[in-house]
């Protein structure tokens, strides 16, 4: 697959960091036992008000990518420099992607903000975990560092934006009366039950969205730290491989599933002589 | 039989149970990709980003049953 020499380097550098960031788990004063948290740790308070380190590592990453659109904003060109090429090639793909699911131009592009927006946040979250030394990095007893998507409130925030957009999408394509009407249909017994069963549909996607992607990363974070237990140094590598994939695919898959819900609420009604095919 | 080991128990059949059906989905899954690459080969750089997403959604009854079993043992 790697043709090229440095295509090869690449690769033996990946796999030196990878081996490094073991070696620097190693490091951290745990004693003989796996350390799983649930709960991100406190790290200062102002105020009232705690600081977790999953918030300010979600406050940081914002930081960078609202640094990286400010940069890119202001310094656009008519002949693209390299990171404006590698920008431009993301974008435009997601853009096309997105085309493919929702082939109304219009509401493909005020959808895409969005979505992308979701994605580049996982992407960057999910991928900063593999960030060599990270564990290494503590303040006041507990590691500064912490993959965002493993805390369930931070995820559980973004598949709401997600609902809750699909849910006033929904109301604004089919008016209050339409949408409510689609949840109470009291046209036979049988329309009535299925529209009480919508309803649970649409709140089991909040957990299904959620738990899709915390369970990957937190999954993968326990399993890493379980694998460092048995055997340090090697038994974990081929797991972060599997955890490098995940983190991409997850992105990919939760604001694909954004894209679906939002664009599923956003049809027009079915007109009513034709039997609703789902 | 003392709380300690319906935990252990508990969680263990929760993630084995739960990864069957997954595990089977996926095979199901990847058989089929394999049957439509190998009956028109060009088609396969447009079916893998397909299979990924589809295996990932596959996959996420047996990350539910893990979540609750790591639940189980850690919580």
């Amino acid at each position: 697959m790697l043709k090229t020499k440095s295509g090869s380097y690449t690769l033996l550098f990946i796999v030196a960091l990878l081996a490094l960031s073991t070696f620097l788990g190693l490091e951290k004063p745990e004693g003989a036992s796996v350390a799983v948290f649930l709960a991100p740790e406190v790290l200062f308070h102002i105020g009232s008000f705690p600081i977790t380190n999953s918030f300010f590592w979600s406050i940081f990453l914002s930081l960078v990518l609202m640094a990286g659109a400010i940069k890119l904003n202001y310094s656009i060109k008519q002949q693209p420099g390299s990171f404006q090429n590698l920008v431009e090639a993301i974008i435009e793909g997601g853009f096309k992607f997105i085309g493919t699911l929702n082939r109304n131009e219009k509401q493909a592009k005020i959808l895409f903000p969005l979505v992308f927006t979701m994605f580049l946040f996982i992407l960057s979250a999910n991928l900063f975990a593999f960030l060599p030394g990270s564990a290494a990095v503590t303040f006041d007893g507990s590691t500064l560092f912490r993959s965002v998507m493993s805390d369930y409130t931070v995820v559980f925030m973004l598949t709401l934006v997600s609902i809750v957009t699909a849910q006033v999408v929904a109301i604004v394509a089919n008016g209050p009366i339409g949408y409510l009407g689609k949840y109470f249909n009291f046209s036979s017994p049988l329309a009535f039950v299925l529209g009480l069963m919508d309803i649970i549909g649409e709140l089991s996607k909040i957990l299904s969205l959620s738990f899709r992607l915390f369970g990957n990363v937190f999954a993968g974070e326990v399993l890493g730290s379980v694998m460092l237990f048995l055997m340090p140094f090697f038994l974990p590598l081929p797991f972060m491989f599997m955890g490098l994939l995940s983190a991409v695919i997850q992105a990919f898959v939760f604001s694909l599933l954004t894209t679906i819900f939002i664009t599923m609420a956003w049809e027009a009604p079915p007109p009513k002589e034709s039997p609703v095919a789902t | 039989m003392d709380v300690e080991s319906a935990r252990l128990i508990a969680a263990a059949l929760a993630v084995s149970i739960g990864g069957l059906g997954s595990a089977l989905g996926e095979g199901m899954i990847a058989t089929k990709a394999m049957d439509a690459i190998g009956r028109n080969p060009e088609i396969q750089d447009k079916l893998g980003p397909l299979v990924f997403v589809t295996m990932a959604i596959t996959e996420s009854t047996a990350i539910y049953s893990l979540v609750v079993s790591l639940i189980i043992l850690f919580v």
